[in-house]
């Protein structure tokens, strides 16, 4: 059951994510963004980990894909224009790639000790999930959200510049 | 033999659920037209069955008869998607909704009809809830930030510039204000201690109406947030912007006629319910009594199964009441006032319950 469900969405995040860079139009590729995002859910939630899964689709697939299409239809961006391609990205770009995943395959398989989820393992309830983030990994927690925080300051600061700017030369004039 | 009882059992409790929800949602809208027309001093409808309740069937059927009609302009895929989406998204929350006591057993009644039908029965076949979700309070916010792609395809597909602006507001206002309700319910988790609906209303059933979390739990204040947020993200009058009529005609769904714009009409008023059913679960004491147990427990199974229920549709059919009366009462924002209620005022106060919250609970 565990592994029917695991070949159906892992299946439907793959064709998701090739239909993503196969699709001109911009809002075809956020929506196959979507899918694979959700898709994703299911299959941390075969792992077990519920919270996560959950997470996935409030923070991904609910709120930051909503501004990605959002910004794809402020902007109303248009149908892409199909190239062939450079010669350089042929001949560099194909070769790199299946080195760079070559590289990360064997550092993947020769890796000890990182843990091991089995399909159905059995479910990881919150409380087990936040007395690790809350005791254990504290420190790289609240890192984290100080980094985010960061971000937020170094976004309302560009906006408040371009507004504060206006003012000046309304006031100007 | 038990898991065939199980697929048979939840798929027919899936059937009887959504076409129950799908009547609610009609009468809901017969409930408003009657409530508003008695606000403003007229009748309501009145010609179809008695006291016109038979109209939201006459409606239905005119909705299924009228001319579907697809601009020629319209991004087809996208546009035939979006009202699926939209109720779709609506129709599945009550999926982990108790909506009942959910202890009751199909067993339970097995047994009164005789030990042979009982021994054919297996235990475990639940009545009042269709899922117990480890993290069903997370699942209602997720499928409801799904639920916003339905409004935002709707108007950018329509390809049609009232649709568009109507689309914009309502995602922007759905972003906004779904931040104000998320936090509004993290007081309530943090008394709980769960996500699970199930054990969130448990809580609240010791002591009747004194342990429901608005009154016993101090949360009246994220109860109040709740509501407000709740108006602004079902899209509801004072929060109807984005279909406010003198500006934009119609907002997302201009374009769209016949079933679909039927579609995204359900939508809206099965959000309504939902929303008034996670009012009720986290607030209002969900299916338990709210007399606790002042009176005695009955220990008949059909009282057991049916005032548990009656408890339930009584609460959230008083949320929805309270939906009317607000829409017949009160004007429309301006978007400015929208947004900076939203920003400058929930969310700082639903931070502001949380940390009261917590330092209630850590000094207790």
């Amino acid at each position: 059951m565990h592994l029917i469900l695991f070949l159906v969405f892992a299946g439907l995040c793959l064709a998701g994510a090739i239909n993503l860079l196969l699709q001109t139009h911009p809002i075809n590729s956020a929506l196959s963004l979507i899918v694979v995002m959700t898709s994703l859910a299911v299959l941390y939630l075969l792992l077990g980990a519920e919270f996560l899964a959950a997470a996935q689709v409030i923070v991904y697939a609910g709120a930051i894909m909503v501004l990605f299409t959002f910004v794809v239809m402020l902007l109303n961006a248009g149908r892409e224009e199909r190239t062939l391609g450079s010669r350089v990205a042929r001949s560099i770009g194909f070769p790199a790639v299946v080195a760079i995943l070559a590289v990360i395959a064997t550092v993947i398989l020769h890796a000890q000790g990182l843990g091991v989820a089995r399909l159905g393992d059995g479910i990881t309830t919150t409380d087990e999930l936040s007395a690790v983030l809350f005791t254990k990994l504290l420190l790289p927690f609240e890192v984290t959200s100080v980094l985010i925080l960061i971000a937020i300051l170094g976004a309302v600061a560009l906006a408040r510049h371009g507004s504060g700017d206006q003012a000046e030369r309304t006031g100007e004039e | 033999m038990t898991i065939l009882w199980f697929i048979l059992w939840s798929v027919l409790k899936v059937a009887v659920i959504t076409v129950v929800m799908l009547l609610a949602v009609a009468y809901t809208v017969l409930l408003e037209r009657k409530l508003v027309g008695r606000i403003q001093n007229r009748w309501g409808p009145s010609r179809v069955g008695p006291f016109g309740l038979l109209q939201p069937l006459v409606d239905g059927a005119k909705s299924f008869l009228k001319e579907d009609i697809i601009p020629a302009g319209v991004y087809r895929p996208l546009y035939l998607l979006a009202p699926i989406l939209a109720l779709g998204c609506s129709l599945i929350l009550i999926g982990v909704v108790p909506f009942g006591d959910p202890s009751v057993e199909l067993h339970d009644f097995a047994v009164l009809c005789g030990p042979w039908i009982a021994s054919l029965v297996p235990r475990g076949l639940y009545l009042f809830q269709i899922s117990d979700v480890n993290v069903g309070l997370l699942v209602i916010l997720g499928v409801t930030s799904i639920g916003v792609y339905g409004i935002a395809l709707a108007g950018w597909s329509s390809n049609n510039k009232y649709s568009l602006l109507g689309a914009l507001r309502s995602s922007a206002q759905l972003v906004s204000y779904e931040l104000a309700l998320g936090l509004s319910l993290v007081g309530v988790v943090l008394r709980a201690g769960t996500l699970n609906l199930r054990l969130i209303v448990e809580q609240q059933g010791t002591r009747g109406f004194l342990s429901w979390n608005i009154f016993g739990g101090m949360q009246f204040v994220a109860f109040f947030i709740y509501l407000m947020a709740a108006y602004a993200e079902t899209n509801r009058s004072p929060f109807d912007l984005p279909e406010a009529e003198s500006e934009l005609t119609g907002g997302y769904h201009t374009e769209y006629s016949s079933m679909k714009f039927a579609m995204f009409f359900m939508a809206e008023y099965g959000n309504m319910i939902n929303v008034g059913c996670v009012a009720t679960l986290l607030f209002l004491g969900g299916w338990t009594n709210p007399f606790g147990n002042w009176f005695g427990t009955s220990q008949n199974i059909l009282v057991r199964a049916l005032l548990p229920l009656f408890w339930f549709v009584l609460k959230v059919f008083c949320f929805l009441f309270l939906y009317v009366w607000v829409r017949g009462t009160l004007p429309r924002f301006r978007y400015d006032q929208l947004m900076n209620f939203g920003w400058r005022w929930l969310m700082p106060l639903a931070i502001l319950n949380i940390v009261a919250t917590s330092l209630w609970l850590a000094l207790r």
